[in-house]
């Protein structure tokens, strides 16, 4: 009650003759230090993987077994021809991340976005429609919840044999619950709402309502949604191809880097911690992400 | 089809709308009638002011008036014709809304120009840059300044929302035009300047006004003839002068006892309706406001008053039985 | 307004002067409440009535104490019965509240916590400040409902917020406020938020209470309808200051200050105003607060501005009558 007083107060249009910029959104983006921090992070490693080709100093396939189990530079036995070691093939270790980066990103982004539109679209059909559309996807989403998603995913790959896409359209077919529990809730809330009821006293199609103007109004909570499940997507994905599920070899998957690994954990600690810190820093990245997000949009609102 | 001058242009026939509430797989949901077997006719130029406090089902009324409910029964026909016969676009042709939260009217994502052009540009009607040209020119027509169509409505003070509402309600030119509460969230300085403004732009453009409002002040200053609502029902219709003079109905007269006016040393009247709130999900048997009603009889907690017309208008009450005829036991 | 110190009468109850409330803004100082001075007795009802933004309900958070972070309070004099709210500790003024001096507030749906019962919530308060046993505090409980209207008070004890209704958690909430005794009883819009015959009930109850308990009441609104039945004195404030006090005769027959009066036009009163005419406006918006301000905040809006009116503007007085403007008189 106390922040209504105070919104009054401070929500004073300015008198004619004054132009207002946009509320300081900007600023608070800078001010953000999660939103920075994270996204700056996410930025780099998005450039490091698109620019793979140029930074990586190695072809990640090329096997060089005169030069087995390098050690990273730090190291005495290490040097700067391959900064970050080699495997136990000979692989650069350096341009194996650079590349898996790529696949991890590729994992996130396509599940994110396969799963994001089955969610969303089932989320806003059952806000907006209420009733039986509403009870037919609660219901299935009951369903899917009742599923154990690592081993519908296990048994799926094994299955069908594990490969990029494979991964991609099994994890993309089962991570969309949240995007429906999520955009339902946010849908039945801008549903209420008069200019929704006004677009339909206009004359607006449904599509057109749901699309111009449910959409934009629940696209906050939707990309909050999807960076939690794009980080989430590619732990999945590693745990898989570490149980040999997933990826195949040769891709340089960071989840199979770490696989390949585990046996050498003891002697080259370095060959499972750096692919391990790599996963751990891009999840933590995008996690810091959507928190900053979700404070940035939070007070914004749908308001 | 030519309609007679005096033909209502927007008519409520026994209109009734039932919501299932508490719905899930297991059972079917309590029945709560918002609306109930409500009769209405409004003519051409008319403002029908709508009085009742909530849940009396006057916000539900205006949806199936706008054409965005369908009635559980009962017919609402706009100009002869059956609103359930005539598609989304041709009712928003000639009915549009004014809703009451202007917080909650704008979609905060658009710009200011791209809201009022929007029945435009669902419409189809001509090109963007004419579009948007209409839209500029309405929102000057209600008062605000050409260069507000760029800025978002998160810009806009309560006051100046309500306007852009009204120039979107506005922009296709439509007939009826329904007020759900149009400056019940406003200050009282600008509550004035929008009710100026709607009356101004009635005689301009012609219009029919649907007001909703719990400001009996405010309905009596605009309406021409009111009617007024409690639990889904009308309880009492006339035109604005004998209403507020004689009010006939218990309920009306209480409504009209609780106008707190600005005039000091009267003191706070004793409305005399008593605790008992009714719960619209289990309405009170007979006459729905007997619990409440000073006047009660024996026979307003079994049988239900009809709404009776005579000379001046309609009342539902068992103190006014219809002359001359039998009273059902 | 400033007003020359002097001795008030013993049945004084709240007593403020200069008091100023500025929120902290990325853009400024926000200067919310600007220099309120005004003071309640025994008995009375002054209504501190004004539009959205004019800082009314700051003021009510200014004097319990109760203002979020971002604000920050001074006066020149805050007292409570004679007691300074200034300077006291916060523990200090954690034992008034509740028990000296007690508030209302808007919206009864939510003031009320939904995870409790109604008895559970009345005792809470007056077990926190009398002690004693529950079985006392319930009798005062129940004692209090039957002064608020309810009926089956006993009953009620054990019913949760949900099963009431908007009127009847008010008149819980009121109850609450009265559980202690209080001196003081602040109510913020108690009765905005329900249906208009609930309205006058409930303001009815709050006239009668404060007759039979003898409370200084201070109700703020923005309904002057309200105003012109419940006040003795009104306070109208704007853009954060005071503008006119007085009687609420006075007021109302007399307005001074070209706002009241500006504001008194734009509401239709039945039997009054021409039905179909223009209601009087208030042309123009309320202005930034934030900066350094001078002169009257009203001259932009004001039909009646001169030259004079950019700068410090006195205050001026018959009486008891008090009122902000360069104008002694208004014309007709």
């Amino acid at each position: 009650m106390a922040s209504t007083a105070l919104d009054a107060a401070t929500a004073i249009v300015e008198p004619a003759g004054t132009v207002v910029a946009a509320p300081g959104f900007w600023r608070r983006v800078w001010k953000n230090k999660a939103v920075v921090g994270g996204f700056g992070w996410l930025l780099l490693i998005v450039a490091i993987a698109l620019l793979a080709p140029w930074i990586a100093p190695y072809d990640p396939y090329a096997q060089d077994l005169a030069n087995r189990t390098v050690p990273p530079f730090w190291y005495d036995a290490g040097s700067f021809a391959h900064p970050f070691g080699t495997d136990p093939l000979g692989r650069d270790y350096l341009s194996r991340l650079c590349y898996g980066a790529r696949i991890s990103l590729l994992i996130g982004a396509s599940v994110a976005m396969i799963s994001g539109f089955i969610g969303t679209t089932m989320g806003m059909l059952a806000g907006y429609f209420g009733g039986k559309a509403d009870l037919a996807v609660s219901f299935i989403v009951t369903t899917r919840l009742a599923m154990p998603v690592i081993l519908v995913a296990l048994a799926t790959v094994a299955l069908l044999g594990g490969s990029l896409w494979v991964v991609i359209m099994v994890l993309g077919l089962l991570k969309w619950d949240r995007f429906a529990v999520v955009m339902r809730s946010a849908t039945q809330q801008v549903r209420s709402l008069d200019y929704v009821a006004a677009a339909q006293a206009a004359g607006a199609s449904t599509r057109r309502v749901l699309l111009g103007e449910v959409l934009p109004n629940v696209l906050p909570h939707l990309i909050v949604v999807a960076t939690l499940e794009a980080a989430s997507a590619i732990l999945l994905e590693a745990a898989l191809s570490f149980l040999g599920l997933g990826v195949q070899p040769p891709l340089p998957s960071w989840g199979l880097m770490i696989s390949e690994a585990k046996t050498y954990m003891f002697f080259s600690f370095w060959l499972i911690a750096i692919p391990g810190a790599a996963l751990a820093l891009l999840i933590f990245g995008i996690n810091l992400a959507g928190d900053g997000l979700r404070d940035l949009l939070a007070p914004d609102g749908p308001t | 089809m030519t309609l007679r001058d005096d033909a209502p242009m927007l008519e409520a026939r026994a209109v009734t709308r039932t919501f299932l509430l508490g719905a899930n797989f297991f059972r079917r949901g309590r029945p709560l009638h918002a609306v109930n077997g409500v009769d209405l006719a409004i003519r051409r130029g008319d403002v029908l002011g709508i009085v009742g406090e909530s849940g009396c089902g006057k916000s539900t009324l205006a949806r199936m008036l706008l054409g965005l409910l369908a009635p559980t029964s009962g017919r609402i026909m706009l100009e002869g014709e059956d609103l359930g016969t005539l598609t989304r676009r041709a009712i928003a042709r000639r009915v549009q809304p004014v809703f009451q939260d202007p917080y909650s009217s704008l979609n905060p994502r658009r710009s200011i120009a791209s809201i009022v052009a929007l029945p435009l540009e669902v419409h189809g009607i001509g090109t963007a840059t004419e579009r948007r040209a209409q839209a500029l020119d309405m929102l000057d027509r209600v008062g605000l300044p050409k260069r507000y169509g760029d800025h978002t409505p998160g810009q806009l003070s309560g006051g100046q929302r309500q306007r852009v509402a009204i120039a979107r309600a506005l922009v296709m030119r439509p007939e009826i035009v329904i007020c759900d509460e149009p400056t019940s969230a406003l200050d009282v300085s600008v509550q004035a300047q929008i009710l100026n403004l709607l009356m101004d732009l009635r005689r301009e453009l012609n219009l029919t006004y649907v007001f909703i409002s719990h400001n009996l002040a405010v309905v009596q200053h605009i309406a021409s003839q009111v009617a007024v609502m409690y639990l889904g029902r009308i309880v009492e219709h006339a035109d604005t002068v004998t209403l507020f003079r004689t009010p006939r109905h218990p309920y009306t007269q209480a409504l009209l006892a609780s106008v707190l006016t600005p005039e000091p040393g009267l003191g706070v009247p004793d409305i005399g309706l008593g605790l008992a709130f009714p719960d619209p999900l289990n309405p009170p048997r007979g006459c729905t406001f007997h619990p409440r009603c000073p006047h009660r009889m024996s026979r307003c907690s079994s049988v239900v008053p009809m709404l009776t017309h005579e000379q001046g208008g309609a009342v539902a009450c068992h103190l006014y039985p219809p002359s001359g005829q039998a009273q059902a036991a | 307004m400033s007003a020359v110190p002097k001795a008030r009468p013993d049945d004084t109850v709240l007593e403020i002067e200069d008091l100023s409330v500025d929120i902290a803004t990325p853009r400024g100082r926000l200067r919310a409440v600007r220099e309120v001075s005004f003071h309640v007795s025994r008995g009375e009802t002054l209504c501190i009535v004004g539009e959205s933004g004019c800082g009314k309900t700051l003021t009510s958070l200014a004097v319990m104490g109760l203002l979020p972070a971002v604000a920050s309070r001074r006066a020149r004099k805050l007292s409570l019965l004679g007691e300074d709210l200034l300077e006291a500790s916060p523990r200090r003024v954690n034992a008034l509240r509740g028990d000296r001096m007690a508030m209302i507030f808007q919206e009864p749906m939510t003031a009320l916590n939904p995870a409790y019962t109604i008895g559970n919530q009345l005792t809470e308060v007056y077990l926190l400040h009398r002690g004693g046993g529950i079985a006392r505090a319930r009798e005062r409980a129940v004692e209090l409902l039957g002064k608020v209207g309810m009926a089956s008070a006993a009953e009620r004890l054990q019913q949760y917020p949900h099963q009431l209704s908007g009127g009847l958690r008010q008149r819980v909430m009121i109850a609450m406020a009265l559980m202690c005794g209080p001196e003081l009883l602040i109510a913020d819009e108690p009765s905005t938020a329900l249906d208009v015959t609930i309205q006058a009930q409930i303001l009815r109850l709050l006239a009668d209470l404060q007759k039979d308990l003898g409370i200084a009441l201070v109700l703020i609104t923005h309904d002057l309808g309200v105003v012109a039945r419940i006040a003795d004195r009104v306070a109208v404030m704007y853009a954060g200051e005071i503008v006119e006090e007085g009687t609420a005769e006075r007021v109302f027959a007399a307005p001074r200050h070209p706002y009241t009066r500006g504001l008194i036009s734009c509401i239709p009163i039945p039997g009054r105003t021409a039905t179909g005419g223009r209601l009087g406006t208030i042309a123009g918006v309320v202005p930034h607060l934030v900066g350094e301000i001078r002169g009257c905040t009203f001259r932009e809006r004001c039909p009646y501005a001169r030259a004079e009116c950019a700068a410090e503007v006195a205050v001026r007085s018959i009486g008891e009558h008090r009122w902000r403007c360069v104008h002694e008189e208004l014309p007709a």
